[in-house]
């Protein structure tokens, strides 16, 4: 990994990120006692990091009292968990067969050449993060998108620069 | 003035609660707040409806309902006027003052957005007299469209919650199995086994501690029809989870739901807060002494975990991996207690079933299929949504009278059913009636109800092939013939997709598959190979053609697909060559154009920005 993605630069992050692991803290102490606390733990705790650090794993290995096997075997085991650092928007690109069928593989092909980046992947600005999403339900709108919970309905390749730029800009 | 009781302590209590609901709906307008709708820009156009009542001084009388899925999920966002059952669709923002001040104030229709039928596009303005709603029987989905999820009263108006009252004033747990039996329901999640027997099992096995669990990890890609009844009618699922749970004496129910189902999850956590506020879940409901409560569990996306025993080991903490049967779950499941496992269309009803006797329901479908079957429509039709019909019913009836037939005049090649665990259905067959025994009978299965419609332009290979990439891609690999044999499959279907097939290949996917079939742990692994076995027997023409002429007959599949310029059509425009990707387009302004097969990569580039129908794939023209 790069070391200098460590080094942030919008300031606030260093103490959000203590924040996170306070964060984290309350959610092991709640969840302790709880039965099968493991993956709605680590559900929690990827929505406050963006991704499952090895040090957060092993933060919830230790308070759960789980080995540190067991919980990088369920990590690894479903594709919902990250262990790099994903994007502020995760965007899927819906490849179930109703938008496999109209065209779901042109707009993905449109999103690797406006992001450069391919599936799996995220950008060096660490805003979109591309992968392939195994139907969101919305096959009578095929083919969709999902940024984050949105769902971008018809989504033809010549509209992708437009849905990008609605996430580009309400940063600040 | 009646007094409403917000905890509904007793029975009587739930009586007075609904004799206090106005369900007058003169002075509503309901809009689909299904995802579907929502992703259409539906929040946008109530919005803008908000604003055009305020002007007209309207606010104060007129409300806007906001509902589950009506159905017809391509014609959104729509919109239902209580006044008249007028219905709109493809709304949009501007469309909001000529609503209000045409339809409300004038008393007129406004044509331009009302249901247009048949060729000549006829306007159909109420929705009783629309075919896509006439044909249906709702059961699963009495409530989707009409009442607002996040409303307890909405629901109770409708009779929400009656079946459990009914039930703890007036049954015992085994009549409520006897009714279940008498109904003939069959689990809906795809295999169709009797739900009766799986509660009756949970009943019987010795233990305090039992689990009632719902299966709402609806993965097959094409379907949405949980999705959409979790979204609109949230309470009939917790309703029907509550029935079982008195049936088999259990007090604690969990629901499985995809994480790709955001507000899915949303709704029916709002819902179980509201049932448990109001007494509905948790202890001594309704003055019974029963106990019962819910949990929401959230998936993480393993399609795997749709299978039984891998989503009760996901619900525990662990891979989702399936083990081996017996003991069954209604003997030992979640944490290894008794547990029944159902999917959201079967909970969903429930309730009707309880409220309504078993025999109400079994007057609907076939003699060994009851009731009724909610399908997602999806693909090439010219309506995709969600529509119900009772058991039995032809596909014919619902591609084509249902859902209009098929887009832009082509013509029904397959139909696609029960995802990748099902099979396609040919042309041949339209009128096999859609009931469990019909659809095995021809390797495709009933499924969870995805029906994706499947028109002349796509290859029946790639879509074979399309499916075993799936499973190969979502197999746990926990055992060998599912682990390894899915990629084996794909290997040779890719090799058939890019010309360097043979004919003894055919042979080979059919036996391997059949291996697959007999040998594999779980569900997942068990069908994984009928939507090529499915093929090769309706579609042979087609692998054959890939194998022997080195032909694509649908044009899907780029290595066995050429391109050529007509000579008579092309203008010499120069939009081909300027845009295709590796130059091999020779030709001057104005002059005619030609493509160099050999360093053609088969892109289509050159076919789709054509404006002159110039550009052939396989010798047609767009």
């Amino acid at each position: 990994m790069v070391k200098t993605e460590k080094k942030c630069t919008c300031g606030g992050m260093a103490a959000s990120d203590a924040d996170n692991h306070a964060r984290l803290a309350q959610v092991i102490e709640e969840y302790q006692h709880k039965p099968g606390a493991l993956i709605p733990v680590l559900q929690i705790a990827q929505a406050l990091f963006g991704y499952l650090p090895k040090d957060v794993l092993r933060t919830i290995s230790e308070g759960l009292n789980e080995p540190y096997s067991r919980v990088f075997g369920v990590v690894t085991f479903y594709s919902f968990f990250s262990q790099v650092p994903r994007g502020k928007y995760v965007i899927r690109v819906c490849m179930g067969t109703a938008c496999y069928v109209r065209g779901g593989q042109a707009v993905l092909a449109a999103l690797e050449q406006e992001l450069k980046i391919s599936v799996g992947q995220t950008t060096p600005d660490r805003v979109f993060s591309l992968d392939v999403g195994r139907c969101f339900g919305a096959c009578g709108l095929a083919p969709a998108v999902m940024v984050n919970d949105d769902v971008h309905q018809f989504v033809q390749p010549g509209q992708i620069k437009d849905i990008l730029a609605q996430y580009r800009k309400p940063t600040a | 003035m009646k007094k409403t009781p917000k905890v509904l302590a007793t029975a009587a209590d739930l009586d007075a609660r609904r004799a206090c609901i106005n369900t007058e709906t003169k002075d509503k307008i309901f809009m689909c707040a299904g995802g579907g709708c929502i992703a259409s820009g539906a929040m946008a156009v109530k919005t803008a409806l908000l604003a055009e009542l305020k002007k007209h001084k309207l606010d104060k009388t007129v409300s806007i309902v906001e509902t589950g899925c009506m159905g017809p999920c391509s014609g959104g966002p729509i919109l239902l006027m209580g006044r008249d059952n007028v219905y709109y669709q493809h709304v949009a923002v501007t469309d909001a003052a000529e609503i209000v001040e045409k339809h409300l104030l004038k008393g007129e229709i406004v044509e331009r957005l009302t249901w247009k039928e048949g060729p000549k596009q006829k306007s159909v303005p109420v929705q009783s007299d629309i075919p896509f709603f006439k044909r249906q029987t709702k059961i699963v989905l009495r409530n989707c469209g009409i009442v607002d999820p996040n409303s307890l009263d909405d629901t109770i108006g409708r009779n929400g919650y009656q079946a459990l009252s009914k039930m703890l004033t007036s049954m015992t747990p085994d009549a409520v199995i006897e009714e279940v039996k008498k109904s003939g329901l069959r689990g809906r999640g795809g295999a169709g086994f009797p739900t009766h027997i799986k509660w009756a099992a949970a009943r019987q096995s010795p233990g305090d501690v039992k689990y009632v669990l719902c299966n709402a990890d609806e993965g097959d890609p094409g379907a949405f029809m949980d999705r959409s009844v979790l979204e609109g009618d949230p309470h009939s699922v917790i309703e029907g989870m509550l029935i079982g749970g008195f049936a088999i004496g259990s007090s604690q129910g969990y629901v499985y739901v995809r994480a790709e189902y955001p507000l899915a999850v949303e709704r029916l956590q709002r819902a179980i807060e509201m049932a448990r506020e109001a007494g509905l879940l948790g202890q001594n409901i309704l003055g019974s002494g029963y106990a019962f409560d819910l949990e929401i569990r959230k998936g993480s996306g393993a399609f795997v975990c749709g299978e039984e025993t891998a989503l009760m080991a996901s619900i525990e903490g662990r891979r989702g991996e399936p083990r081996p049967r017996p003991p069954f779950p209604a003997q030992k499941g979640l944490w290894k207690k008794p547990t029944v496992l159902n999917n959201v269309e079967t909970f969903a009803n429930i309730p009707f079933i309880i409220l309504n006797g078993g025999d109400a329901f079994a007057s609907y479908g076939t003699a060994k299929s009851k009731g009724t079957k909610v399908f997602a429509l999806a693909g090439a039709v010219n309506i995709s949504g969600l529509v119900e019909v009772p058991v039995g019913t032809p596909l014919n009836d619902v591609v084509f009278d249902i859902a209009g037939g098929i887009k832009d005049g082509k013509s029904f090649k397959a139909a696609q059913i029960g995802g990748p665990s099902g099979g396609c259905i040919p042309a041949e067959y339209l009128k096999v009636p859609l009931d469990y025994e019909s659809l095995n009978e021809l390797g495709a299965i009933m499924g969870s109800g995805g029906l994706i419609v499947i028109d002349e332009d796509a290859c029946m290979v790639d879509v074979a092939r399309f499916f075993v990439d799936f499973v190969r891609e979502e197999s746990c690999g926990k055992c060998v013939p599912c682990r390894e044999g899915t990629r084996r499959m794909l290997e040779i279907l890719t090799r058939i997709c890019n010309g360097q097939g043979e004919m003894a290949d055919l042979e080979r996917l059919s036996t391997l598959g059949n291996s697959i079939k007999s040998t594999s742990l779980c569900g997942l692994g068990q069908t994984a190979a009928n939507p090529v076995l499915s093929t090769l027997r309706h579609f042979m023409d087609e692998y054959k053609a890939h194998i022997l002429d080195k032909k694509c007959p649908a044009g899907k599949c780029t290595k066995l697909v050429t391109y050529d310029i007509d000579a008579e059509a092309c203008v010499g425009c120069t939009a081909c060559a300027r845009r295709c990707p590796v130059a091999c387009i020779a030709g001057v302004a104005k002059g005619i154009h030609v493509i160099d097969q050999k360093v053609c990569t088969r892109c289509g580039t050159c076919y789709n920005v054509c404006k002159f129908k110039a550009v052939r794939r396989n010798g047609k023209t767009k």
